[in-house]
């Protein structure tokens, strides 16, 4: 079981990102209005300064090879989305950010995703995973509250850092319920067990508590799956109004979710990075065969 | 091309007439085993109850064992095992606890992994008289705890280790992954996701195996002849806390004891037939106190599957 890591490539991912400017230079269809271009043209991953990149990053399932040397640039204070067909790796490298898939046994990364400022490449094996998960806040596909009240989930990321005050505690506990627009609906109840919520308060609570920690980075896995049509359009409202204080890196089985809340859109198929642009380019005007059928849905 | 021609009312009819006859059949015979089984357990109850009627009474209680039948009660022997029981769960429950909390949350999943869980298993079915000759040796002589209580309990603790483990393994088993990862993922550590969720909220399930394993303990005879319980004590070992500092006082550990399934083998094995009536009432109470710990683990687990329900 090595993992030994490769030294990031700058090349590589300069590479990517010409591929990516090229598409702009493409002659757009016939009704696309120009407004949207003005605003496409400012709209590249590489005018944006990176949050986090993923460079030349390998992923193994035991002999499975799960992903295929993957370069992207996520865009700081951006929503970054992830799209693909079911089984294309897209959750399995959302997952690589946090290290998440240190939990099950022979698992194995290959590459580099580093995280700026510090440039600490997340997937190494010298970096603790328990570190990286203290920077990079993750909110999952089924809303997963603990058993416990309202205050004390908002309460346990905290108290995992150490901090006891209970007036500095009880502050920052309301501070992120109220950047999950879930304050109002929960004030009068935070004794209360989270498990009485409805499915979308409780994801909400659930990205509340995912906030309450400032993470630089916050992982979304299909977070509105298994929530009904209000529930999820509250948290894509959300979702757009946290990208200017964090990073937002989401995977989407549902590309209308997709254009709806992402700044930028990669496409991936069967482990590889197929194409990653300014969303409404993606959806418009993609420069590659395969994610033009994905989005016209020829597959998927 | 018959075979995929749709079928017709009646022929969807007389098919499901058979399959839910059928249906019914296994109700019935299901339901004849389990009265069947109840019926067995219900027979042996009422006849203990119906033998020993004579000499139920507060002086059966209040009585030490004596050499005239009537006036025999179960005072040491109901004592006895109450202190037994409190060391058998004192000592098991952290062990037990442990042991499954290491070997679900921590062990790495390989060879030695699966020969520690085989071994685990195997170990309940352990016959409990061979549990007593470990006992004898480590127990009595080897660290001279001598026929003491908590050789009573340090052994009876050995034999429901097993029980113990795995029901808490079945328990932590049942916290979904989705918590434990929630937690992983706001940065916690192993001990700290064990501690502050698996833990927890596995509580139900580990009292219920807990319970469960005390009520295999208490009616267990042959390990405790083999380490030399007394059969006659006419006395109470010293009393646990007392009124002068500091307290609490750890003598009746060391205190020679009886316990209630001793007590019915030593009335059992008389040749005075008024003695068998005495046996009759203590197994009587003896089932009655397995089936109250019993209803206990049921009560606790409804408890908790109200409060956590995922």
């Amino acid at each position: 079981m090595s993992m030994d890591v490769s030294t990031p490539t700058h090349a590589v991912s300069d590479k990517r990102q010409a591929a990516a400017m090229q598409g702009d230079s493409r002659i757009q269809p016939a009704g696309t209005p120009s407004v949207s271009i003005a605003i496409d043209e400012r709209k590249t991953v590489a005018a944006n300064t990176p949050k986090a990149s993923s460079q030349g990053l390998n992923f193994w399932y035991g002999s499975n090879h799960a992903l295929k040397g993957i370069d992207l640039a996520i865009p700081e204070n951006q929503v970054t989305a992830l799209i693909g067909p079911s089984g294309c790796g897209k959750s399995t490298f959302l997952r690589c950010f946090n290290r998440m898939h240190d939990l099950q046994p022979e698992t194995r990364y290959q590459g580099a995703i580093l995280l700026r400022p510090d440039d600490v490449n997340l997937v190494s094996r010298e970096v603790d995973p328990i570190e990286v998960r203290m920077r990079i806040g993750m909110v999952f596909q089924k809303p997963n509250p603990f058993p416990k009240s309202v205050f004390e989930n908002v309460a346990y990321g905290l108290r995992l850092r150490g901090v006891r005050n209970r007036l500095n505690l009880a502050e920052r506990v309301e501070k992120a319920l109220r950047d999950a627009a879930i304050w109002d609906e929960v004030k009068d109840r935070l004794e209360d067990s989270a498990l009485a919520l409805s499915g979308g308060q409780m994801q909400r609570l659930c990205i509340a508590r995912a906030l309450a920690t400032q993470p630089e980075l916050l992982l979304f896995d299909e977070p509105t799956s298994a929530l009904d049509p209000i529930a999820t359009a509250k948290i894509e409202e959300l979702i757009s109004e946290l990208r200017q204080r964090v990073t937002i890196l989401i995977v989407t089985h549902n590309m209308q979710q997709a254009a709806r809340v992402s700044d930028f859109t990669a496409f991936m198929y069967l482990g590889e990075l197929v194409e990653v642009d300014a969303t409404s380019r993606i959806f418009t005007n993609p420069s590659r065969k395969a994610t033009e059928d994905y989005i016209t849905g020829r597959y998927g | 091309m018959a075979a995929t021609a749709q079928m017709t009312l009646e022929e969807i009819r007389s098919g499901l007439g058979w399959r839910k006859q059928l249906d019914k059949l296994f109700v019935i015979a299901g339901l004849s085993i389990v009265l069947a089984c109840l019926g067995v357990l219900a027979i042996l109850f009422l006849d203990l109850v119906r033998d020993g009627s004579a000499r139920f009474g507060w002086d059966f209680f209040t009585s030490f064992p004596s050499r005239k039948a009537e006036r025999a009660g179960i005072l040491s022997a109901a004592v006895g095992t109450t202190m037994i029981m409190f060391v058998t769960a004192l000592a098991a429950l952290p062990v037990g606890v442990a042991a499954a909390i290491y070997l679900e949350e921590y062990a790495p999943k390989n060879w030695l992994t699966g020969i520690i869980e085989i071994n685990v298993t195997n170990l309940a079915g352990v016959p409990s008289i061979v549990y007593g000759l470990l006992a004898l040796g480590l127990f009595v002589y080897q660290f001279g705890f001598g026929q003491s209580v908590l050789s009573a309990g340090l052994t009876l603790a050995l034999l429901i280790l097993p029980i113990i483990i795995v029901a808490t393994r079945e328990s932590l088993r049942s916290v979904p992954k989705a918590i434990r990862e929630a937690a992983y993922g706001l940065g916690a550590t192993r001990w700290e996701v064990s501690r502050d969720h698996v833990l927890p909220y596995s509580t139900g399930g580990i009292l219920t195996g807990l319970i469960l394993g005390l009520s295999r303990a208490i009616g267990e005879t042959a390990p405790l002849i083999t380490i030399g319980a007394l059969s006659f004590i006419a006395f109470l070992p010293p009393s646990p806390v007392s009124a002068e500092f500091p307290f609490l006082n750890f003598q009746w550990l060391r205190s020679e004891y009886t316990a209630m399934p001793i007590q019915m083998f030593n009335w059992v094995s008389r040749p005075d037939q008024a003695f068998q009536a005495n046996a009759a009432a203590a197994g009587a109470i003896l089932l009655g106190m397995t089936l109250a710990m019993n209803g206990l683990a049921i009560w606790i687990r409804y408890r908790f599957r109200k409060r956590i329900n995922w």
